[in-house]
Parts: C-alpha cells; structure tokens; sequence
C-alpha cells in the first residue's frame, strides 16, 4: 500500500514537496517550525479550495476561468453589505457569499449543460462580465478595512488549536470533498462523466447536469473565498485576485489532474496548491527575488504537464499475449 | 459534365444556397458595423472627423494583427492564450536591447525574433509533447510574463532609439497611420494564405478532422508548428508597435489582451470547435470593436464597461447559432413526426 | 407457452432524414433466446439503444411485464433490469474493474457512501461466475479486449437481469472465450432470463437460439421459431431475394513481387509480420476483431510508432515514418473508420479527393480550383459517385458514396498497393457489389490490392490468397483454392488448421 503511494503520481510529487520543504529548513531552519508550517498552509487555504472546485469542473472535461472574477466579485458584495448593514451576523453574510457564489457558477453551469457551449468561451466571457460588473457595484470605489465591521475582519483569523478558521475552513473543505470524491455517487459521477462522456450516458448518469454541479461547486467555493479573501486582505477592490484562476489551475495541474477529464485526485490536488504555496514562501526566505514567482509557477505547469503526457503515452492496444505473464495476471491476488 | 451534373440539382437547392450565402455571419456583421457608424455619428459630431476616426484605429489594430493569424490557429483546433504575455517578454526584450543602444531595426528585429521563438516553443510543446493547447499556453502565459517580471521587475525602460517611434505613431499617408496601413497589408496576405492556398485549405481540413488529414498525408505536426510561430511571429509584430507607441515597456504591457484578441476571432464567426471561419469575418468583428469602443469613450463611458459588452457579446454570439439550431431541429423533428 | 415478459409494439425512431426504425415489433420471452437477425442499417442498433432507454421512440409502444412502459434516460430500463453488452465497448479506461462493473448501480453502505469493499468481493464473485479471473482492483486500461469484454459482460450482470441484450457480443472473443460465452448464455437461460442476441454469425443462432425475429430496412419482416426454419430462409428474409454469393472476382494474371514485409515487429500490438505481395494480386487478411490486422495495415501506411521490420517496394527497401512517405511509395490505405479517418465530412467531395495532392495541383502555393475540379470529377465519375455536384459537402453522401469518394480520393494519387480496411462496412448491398466490382478492376489495371474483412463471404469471394492473423500474429497463409471457411475460422481464433 505504501509502496503504491510513493510510486504513484501523488506520491512522487509529495515527496518533491517535502524535499524543497526541509531543503528550504536547511537554509532557513525557522521555515520547518511548526507556527511556520501553519502559517504555509493557511496562506495556501484559498489556493487549496479553489483548486478543489476547480477540479470538479475540468474532470468534466470544461474548464472555468471566470473563479477569480468571481472571487471579486463576491468578496465586494458582502463588503459592500457589511459597509452600510454591519449589524448583519457573520453566519448571514458566509451564506449570502456561498450563495452569489453559486450562482455566478450556476450561470456557467447552465450554459454549458444546456446550450452545449464549449466552457472556455463562456467562462472567458463570464470572467470579464463578473469583473466589470464588480466595477459597476462599487464605482470602482475600494471598502478599506476601516469600513468593515470587527468581526468581519477578526473571523478567519480567530485560532482554534493555534491554527487560524481559514485554515480550518480548508480543512473541512478537502475532508468534505475526499469523502465525496471517493465515497458518494454524486462524486464518482464527475470521474465517469469526464473520463468517457458516452459511457457514462449509456450508464444513466446525465453528463451536462453533471457539469453543471461541477461549475456549480466551483462557484460556491469562489464565493466563500471572495468573502476570505477581502477580509483576509481587509480590503475589496475591482482587481481583487486579478489572474489567481491560472494559480488554482496550475495547482490541479501540478497535481495530476488531467486537462482531457476524467483523471484526478483531491490528495494530489492539495499537494498541487501545497507546492505553489511552498514555493511562494520560500522565495523571499532563500532570497529570490518575488518577481521570479509567476515564471517558476509557469515553468512548472509546463513541467507538470510533460511528466503527465509522457506517462500516459503507453495508451497502445495490447494485443500480443505475453507468454510468462499471462499465467500470472490470469490468477487473481491481492496487492 | 460538371454542368451538366449541377444542372440535374433541382433550382430550389440553388437558391437556399444564394440565400444562405447572403444571409453569412459576415453580412450580419457588415450591417452591425453601419449601425453603429450612424448610431455613433447620431451621438457625436465628432464622430465622422476622419483624424478622430483615424485616433480610433489606434485602439484595435496591434490586436486586430494577431487575431488574424489567431484565426487560422483556432480554425486549426487549436489556441493560443500566452499571446499578451509574448508581446510583454517581446517588449521587454526590446527594451533591453534598446538601453544597449542597439539602432531602431535591430530594437524592432529583436521583437519580432522573440516573439518567433515563443510561438516556435508553444508548438514544440503541443506537438511534441501531444499537450492540449489550451493548457501550454496557460503555463507559457504564466512563464513569459514571469521572464519579463525577472528580467525587469517593476522597472521601466523608456530609452527607445530616435526613430522607433514610427511604427506605433507614425502616419504614412494623410489620415493613415503606419499600424493601420500594416494591417491592412496583413489582412490582404492573410486573406490569401487562409483562402487561396494549400496551407490555408490544410488549416480548414486540420480543423475539421485532424486525423483524416494525417491519414491522408498532411503533415499535421509541421503545420500546426508553423501556425503557433506565426501567431509568435504577429505578436512580436504587435509589440513593436504597441512599444513604440506607449514609447515604454513595463512587465504588466498588454495585460488581458487574450480575451480581446479571441472574442475578436470568434466575434467574427471563427467556430471555437475548429473547422470554419473566414478572415473577412474576423476583419469585419475588429472594426466593429473598434467602432463600440470609440464611441463609449466619445460618451465617456469607463473601458471597463467595455469589457462587460464584450464579455456578453462573446457569450451571445456561441450562443445564438447553437439555440437557433435546437429551434431548427425540434421544427424538424416535429415535421418527421408528422409524417 | 408462457407470455413474452418484453414486447416491443409498432416502434418508430426517426432521424433527421432517416427512419432508422419504421413500426417494429418484437416479443421477448423468459428462459429463451431470440436471435435479432438483420443486414447492417438494418436498424439492429438502433433498436438496442430504443430498448436501453438511449434513444426514445418517436411513435408505438413498450410493454415490459404487460404494462406499457417509458424509458427517458438509460437509467429507467436499466431500474427494470433491461441490460445490454453493447457492441462498442461502453466502459471507462481510467476506472477499476470493479468500479467499471458497479458503475450507475454502486452497492451502498448506510445510506450515502459507497462501499467499496462490498464492491470488490461482488465483482470477485461476478467474473468468476463468467470464468474470468482477473484482480477487481486493476485499472481498465490495463487489460485486452478480450479481458475488457468480459468486464462489459460482468457488468450486464451486476445487477438483477430479467432482460439480457448481447450486441454481437463474440466479434472479440477468442475461440475459447465464445465457448465460455455459450454456456453462459445457457446459463442465463436456465435462470428464466430473456435474452435477445444479436450476431452476424449463422452458426450461432441455430447453436443458441429458440427464436428469431428478421428486420430489413428499419421494418420488421418475420419472427418464428428456429426449428421451424434454415439459414437460407432467414438470409432470403434478410435480403428480400435469394442470393448465392456472387463475387465478381476476375481472373487477372498474376505479376512479379511489388511488395515485401519481413519481420515486421510492435512491442505490444503484433510479431514476425512477413508476408509478400505480387501484381494484381488480392491478398485477403482475416481475423477477429482486435486480432491486430489493422494495427499491422496502419503500421504499413506509416502511422504507428516503434515498427522494426523492413518493407520492400518493387525489391527496393523503402522507410515509412508517415502517410505522407506512404503515399509517396504508392501505397495507399482506405482506413475501417471511414468517417474518423478517411475523409473530412464537412469539405466538399472535390477538396476531399485533391487533399493528398494539394501541393502537386497547386501553382506557386496557390490553389488551382480548375485542376482540382478535374481531378476530382475524373474520379468521382469513374467510381459513380452520385451526388448533385461536386461541391457537395462529403457529410450529405450516403456511407456507399462516401466510401466511393474515399476510394476516388487515393485513387487519384497514382498507387501501386491500395489496401482497404473493411471496405465494405455499414454500406448498402448495391455499393457493396460496386465496391467489389471494383477491387477486381483495379488488379487487372495492375495494382496490387490487401483487403483486411471479417466478412468471411468477402474474404473467400474475393482472395487469391488469405492470411490468418490472431493475437497479433499471422497464424495461417492459406492459397484460394484450399481456404475453407472452416480452416479459416479455426485458424483466426485459435485452433490449427487440421481441425
């Protein structure tokens, strides 16, 4: 079992995070403490969650550009509503945040399920509409944290156990979405849809309602991390996450989720936002310059990419029976 | 025999032919871009000043340069989304070479070698490799931009060459402005390429089956190499011009220009599936941008505005032909029924 | 005699333009097998797909247990127990085995998750059943198609059958595995189940089925018992007029050696392909549906990665890396998936038969439309093509034309080996025999021709000489004069020749 884990894709990039990780304490030991660690994964939380939605969408084979527009979006709104009702409850304002957030995702989702439409071209189209609109919402004006109420800033950085609700946050995220994507029907669903749509058709599973939850759940998570992010930051503004979707694509890329559906796991999508947020902070520790940030994360989606495309490229018919190993797989056993 | 075989057609398939070729995306558009000419000249007295409408080219023509070859890529299932990203590292590049003290034509042969050699990397990548477009261009978008970042940081370079400001503000004749003189050079070749040659009709059936061309000798790989260099190639040209008309390069040069280039291409009915689409479409959707855009700012209207407008006639026009042909087919399922 | 459990009554589908099923009946009885007997187009699959919930009927009615019934999605017949092995393989590469077998129908633990374990042993239980060992937890992709079929099998059954449709469920099983396949059916019957079997192969009907139902042309034309009937009635009912197998094979005189393949080698696909090639010859391949045929053909045009082995035109060794060096050495392939590799449907006929020639017609790069034109005229018209103008996009033919236009199109490129890969598959009985025709007329204008079928008729009808391939191998060459359509079948899938 544990020999499985290292050999597979997981393990392997596990491996090289904890490598850079404690090769980064070599240097710097306060980078392994574990208030630092803490501190990584916190910081890593919204990557995380994003990814996770993300995630859903392109195992459907779609993809969905328009998260940080959404992020945007969203985090203004319950800005904006704290700003002139701050009596409103933190509870009141999470939900009102899940659910714009979901229906910017559900417009995704519905043209895609419905119409057919290929979803780079709406979610291309959605990610500048939802931009704009955040401008047309707040006249392109910005809600400093003095204008939040206390405890929408307070929060995310309330600690439990040392470790900040964010964090937490993240945390039931990936049990929640392990849990379905291994347990629940609902979940498997996303992999057959997206690994042979007509398959999963014959098989009574409805592939464009399947994407729609998936565009659906995305947005969901866009809009909780629109109301982490502005108060994390304490600040809202049209630019607001202005290019964060390629990070949280390159982390499910990073993490082995396949770009043609159907191929991904939640572990190795949150070590695939873990290793952006590794080396997002180690940067300025081993003293690099933080402008190199966005090429090393370009460079290693391009990487990330390779190693997958030449793993799959054994897909040949095997047709030739092998004469010592046909006894042997004949045979069923247990690993 | 081929007369006599069109003949034996009944007159009534002709003529749904003549019609459907009069009632083509391009004429649709044709008459969008009249009414928004009246509606613009209706709004504004200055609208119809030729030097204003000349001021106005300036706002589309570097993009309007790499929709076209933009439009053959997409047309050849394929996509290019670093495109912004080429002219950032190009311009850098540039810049460099510039506070060298390198001369004009050596600033501007740089460029356009650089942007060469990105494309030339993206297709080594998506052919090589077999990784879908969409996602190496996604990390090379992140990557050339993040060179231009190293290799800058939040410095600007403004010491171009006396003379390198021509090609982004330089007229050749009366109202006519070398950027768009260029373009319209670069629309009449590419018109050519797409409609007139066998690499234009490799593009149509690469597009439409991939492995039906392969199968049927055409060297797949080679052209879609040669259509991401030419996409490298018309960004570095972009950047030449969009450089030496801002007269300065900073990393964040040209940002979200992808979105706008690839609603131009499918604005102008390119099929983002591959397969179809015509560059006088495309030519037709950059004026029509073009159009829209001036005439918001001669109403003072924000430029983010624009990017809603463009946001939803994106989604509008993937839109419409797909619920007009679900309208179609449940007209002719019923008809079926009925019999 | 009890009553049918399944019935099918007056059922209509229509397509754009087509009526794929035109006021059909069929009855379906617990503990028996009827066999569905139909020409290809003759609405066989479409009726699977009606009776599986894919498609929904346009007109009559099912009537499952005597009450009429609606299926909107697959999942409705599937909740009745109505569950198909289809044709094409319907599963998921990246899934496991027992995931593949409990897909749409996971075994459950309390309420909401699924219980994998549960999961594991039943489809352990399952695949034994069916003689199939292999490990549940094995990723899809890993296995044979003959393995992969059995997990399409093992699915069917995962869940509680009372009817069971097999689409020609033996086309890629090896002669073993359809011995298998037999006592299973025999199996299913004893358990009162309907099934309903779908096959090509006469032998099989009369060996397992109690019923028959005929379709022709989307209509219904007959159902009876099978004792009360013989091959040749179901084959005239099939094709409304009796036919002895007419194969226009002429007799052409045989040249010098044109090409020679020796040793030719894939590391997972095929082994030690030798064979040879003379002038105006018909070489005849046949073998079982994954038996690696068309691997080794796609792997003579130049497609395929990793080929050892060398290849002679005409004694002179030539290297293949592409369809274009193919073509350049005059051979030529005429692809089984005809609307995924042969042709671009949405083209006009004319821009598909220049395609391979582009550059040689065209003038400093440009095209010229006028040499196009008569190029493709000149072909079109000798293959009769029927269409109403050369500018007709490919995707308005009928298959038979379309086929004819892919023909004219490598036609056209002067060839010297033309080899057709099912050529005659899913096309109509007149562009059939035109198809036929054909082939003979292009060995006497002294081409060399390789027709890879499983259509044993064709393959007997056509031939000079036959290779037997199984596994990947050439397991038998046999001359026309000694090929039998035993020697043949039992050469393909797995027995000797002497049997």
């Amino acid at each position: 079992m544990l020999k499985r884990f290292v050999y597979s894709r997981e393990g392997v990039l596990s491996i090289i995070v904890l490598v850079m990780f404690f090769g980064v304490g070599v240097i710097s030991p306060d980078f392994i403490s574990l208030s630092n660690s803490i501190s990584i994964f916190n910081d890593t939380s919204i990557l995380i969650m994003l990814a996770l939605g993300q995630m859903l969408v392109i195992l459907t084979r779609c993809i969905d550009l328009s998260v940080a527009a959404n992020v945007a979006f969203t985090g203004m709104f319950v800005a904006m509503v704290n700003q002139y009702f701050p009596e409103i409850s933190m509870v009141l304002l999470i939900l009102l945040s899940l659910l714009i957030g979901a229906l910017l995702g559900a417009i995704n989702g519905l043209f895609v399920w419905l119409l057919k439409v290929p979803s780079i071209v709406i979610t291309l189209g959605t990610m500048s509409i939802y931009r704009g609109a955040t401008f047309l919402l707040s006249d392109g004006a910005w809600v400093n944290s003095h204008q939040m109420s206390e405890s929408f800033i307070a929060l995310p950085r309330f600690e439990i156990l040392s470790m900040p609700v964010l964090g937490w946050m993240a945390v039931v995220v990936i049990i929640l979405a392990f849990w379905a994507m291994k347990f629940s029907v609902w979940g498997r669903n996303f992999y057959s849809a997206g690994g042979n749509p007509m398959a999963a058709f014959y098989s009574g599973v409805n592939v464009g309602k399947v994407q729609f939850y998936a565009f659906l759940v995305s947005g969901t998570l866009s809009g909780l991390c629109g109301y982490l992010w502005v108060s994390r930051f304490a600040v809202a503004y049209v630019d607001v996450a202005n290019g964060f979707e390629l990070q949280v694509i390159a982390a499910c890329v990073i993490g082995g989720v396949s770009i043609v559906g159907g191929l991904g796991t939640v572990v190795g999508c949150v070590i695939g936002a873990l290793f952006i947020g590794v080396v997002n902070n180690a940067l300025p520790i081993i003293g690099v310059s933080p402008f190199w940030q966005m090429a090393i994360s370009g460079l290693v989606i391009i990487i990330a990419v390779i190693a997958n495309a030449s793993s799959d490229k054994d897909k040949a018919r095997i047709i030739l029976r092998k004469p010592d190993k046909s006894i042997d797989s004949a045979q069923p056993q247990s690993h | 025999m081929d007369t006599a075989i069109k003949k034996s057609a009944t007159p009534d398939a002709l003529l749904t032919g003549r019609l459907q070729k009069f009632f083509r995306w391009e004429s649709f558009l044709i008459l969008i871009v009249v009414l928004v000419c009246v509606m613009n000249s209706y709004l504004s007295p200055y609208f119809l000043d030729p030097w204003n409408l000349s001021d106005a080219t300036f706002n589309f023509t570097e993009k309007a340069l790499i929709a076209l070859p933009m439009a053959m890529l997409i047309i050849a299932k394929e996509i290019d989304i670093s495109v912004a990203a080429i002219i950032s590292l190009s311009s850098t590049l540039m810049g460099l070479v510039a506070q060298m003290g390198a001369p004009v034509y050596a600033v501007a042969f740089v460029g356009i070698l650089a942007g060469a050699a990105c494309g030339l990397f993206n297709g080594v990548l998506v052919t090589h490799f077999k990784i879908p477009s969409i996602v190496v261009t996604i990390g090379t978008m992140s990557l050339f931009r993040g060179i231009s970042y190293i290799l800058l940081g939040d410095q600007v370079v403004r010491d171009y060459p006396d003379g390198f400001e021509f090609f982004g503000q330089g007229y050749v004749y009366w109202v006519f402005s070398f950027e768009l003189v260029l373009f319209a050079f670069f629309a009449l070749v590419f018109y050519w390429l797409l409609h007139r040659t066998t690499f234009g009709r490799y593009t149509y059936a690469i597009g439409n089956n991939p492995t039906a061309s392969y199968y049927s000798g055409i060297k797949v790989d080679k052209h879609r190499l040669i259509l991401f260099t030419l996409v490298g190639v018309m960004s570095g040209v972009a950047s030449v011009l969009l450089t030496s008309r801002l007269g300065s390069t900073r990393p964040s040069i040209a940002m979200g220009w992808e979105l706008s280039i690839i609603t131009m291409v499918v604005l102008g009915g390119v099929s983002i599936l591959g397969g179809s689409g015509t560059i006088a479409g495309v030519v037709l959707a950059v004026i029509l941008m073009g159009l829209v855009t001036f005439g918001m700012g001669l109403l003072n209207i924000p430029g983010i505005v624009m990017t809603i407008i463009v946001g939803v006639m994106l989604i509008t026009v993937v839109s419409l032909p797909v619920l007009i042909t679900m309208y179609k087919t449940s007209l002719k399922r019923k008809e079926a029924k009925a019999l | 005699m009890n009553n049918a459990i399944f019935s099918l009554k007056k059922v209509s589908k229509v397509f754009p333009g087509v009526k794929a099923l035109d006021g059909v009946d069929l009855h379906l009885y617990p503990g028996q097998v009827t066999a569905l007997v139909g020409e290809n187009g003759a609405g066989k699959s479409t009726l699977v797909k009606t009776m599986t919930g894919i498609y929904q009927p346009d007109g009559g009615e099912i009537i499952f247990n005597g009450k009429p019934v609606q299926f909107h999605s697959p999942h409705d017949s599937h909740a009745l127990g109505i569950t198909a092995i289809h044709q094409e393989t319907v599963l998921f590469d990246d899934l496991t085995v027992a995931e593949n077998i409990f897909l749409g129908n996971y075994p459950l633990t309390k309420r909401f998750s699924i219980d994998w374990a549960a999961m594991e042993t039943r489809s352990q239980e399952i695949l034994s059943s069916i003689n199939a060992h292999m490990n549940p937890n094995q990723i899809l992709r890993e296995l044979s198609i003959g393995q992969k079929h059995m997990v399409g099998i093992a699915r069917a059954l995962s869940v509680d059958a009372k009817v069971v449709i097999l689409d020609e469920p033996t086309a890629a099983l090896s002669h073993h595995e359809i011995h298998e396949l037999y006592e299973l059916v025999n199996t299913l019957k004893s358990q009162d189940k309907a099934i309903l079997f779908i096959t090509h192969k006469f032998d099989e009907i009369f060996t397992l089925a109690d019923r028959y139902t005929v379709f022709r042309d989307g209509c219904y034309v007959g159902e009876g018992f099978i004792k009360d009937t013989n091959e040749a009635q179901l084959v005239e009912m099939m094709v409304a007029r009796s036919i002895e197998a007419t194969y226009p094979k002429k007799d052409v005189e045989i040249g010098e050696t044109l090409l020679e393949v020796s040793n030719l080698c894939h590391t997972t696909e095929f082994a030690n392909i030798s064979f040879s090639l003379k002038k105006g010859e018909i070489l005849g391949v046949y073998g079982l549906v994954g038996s690696g045929r068309t691997e080794v053909m796609q792997a003579l045009f130049g497609t395929t990665d990793h080929v050892t082995g060398t290849v002679k035109m005409n004694g002179q060794e030539v290297i293949i890396h592409s369809p274009k060096e193919a073509i350049d050495n005059g051979i030529v392939y005429v692809p089984e998936e005809r609307q995924k590799q042969g042709i671009v449907l949405e083209l006009p006929i004319y821009q598909n038969v220049s395609l391979p020639q582009m550059e040689r017609l065209a003038k400093h790069g440009q095209i010229d439309q006028e040499s196009e034109m008569a190029l493709a005229r000149q072909y079109c018209e000798r293959l009769q093509v029927k269409a109403s103008c050369w500018d007709e996009k490919v995707m308005n033919l009928s298959g038979g034309n379309q086929q004819k236009v892919v023909i004219a199109k490598w036609l056209a490129t002067n060839p010297k080996v033309i080899i057709l890969d099912e050529p005659t598959k899913g096309i109509d009985i007149g562009s059939k025999a035109a198809v036929h025709e054909f082939m003979s007329e292009l060995v006497d204008s002294g081409l060399a021709v390789i027709m890879v079928s499983s259509e044993l008729p064709e393959i007997l009808g056509m031939s000079d000489r036959i290779l037997v391939m199984n596994e990947g191998l050439i397991v038998g060459e046999l001359s026309r004069a000694d090929a039998t359509p035993e020697k043949v079948v039992s050469l393909a899938t797995g027995g000797s020749v002497t049997c």
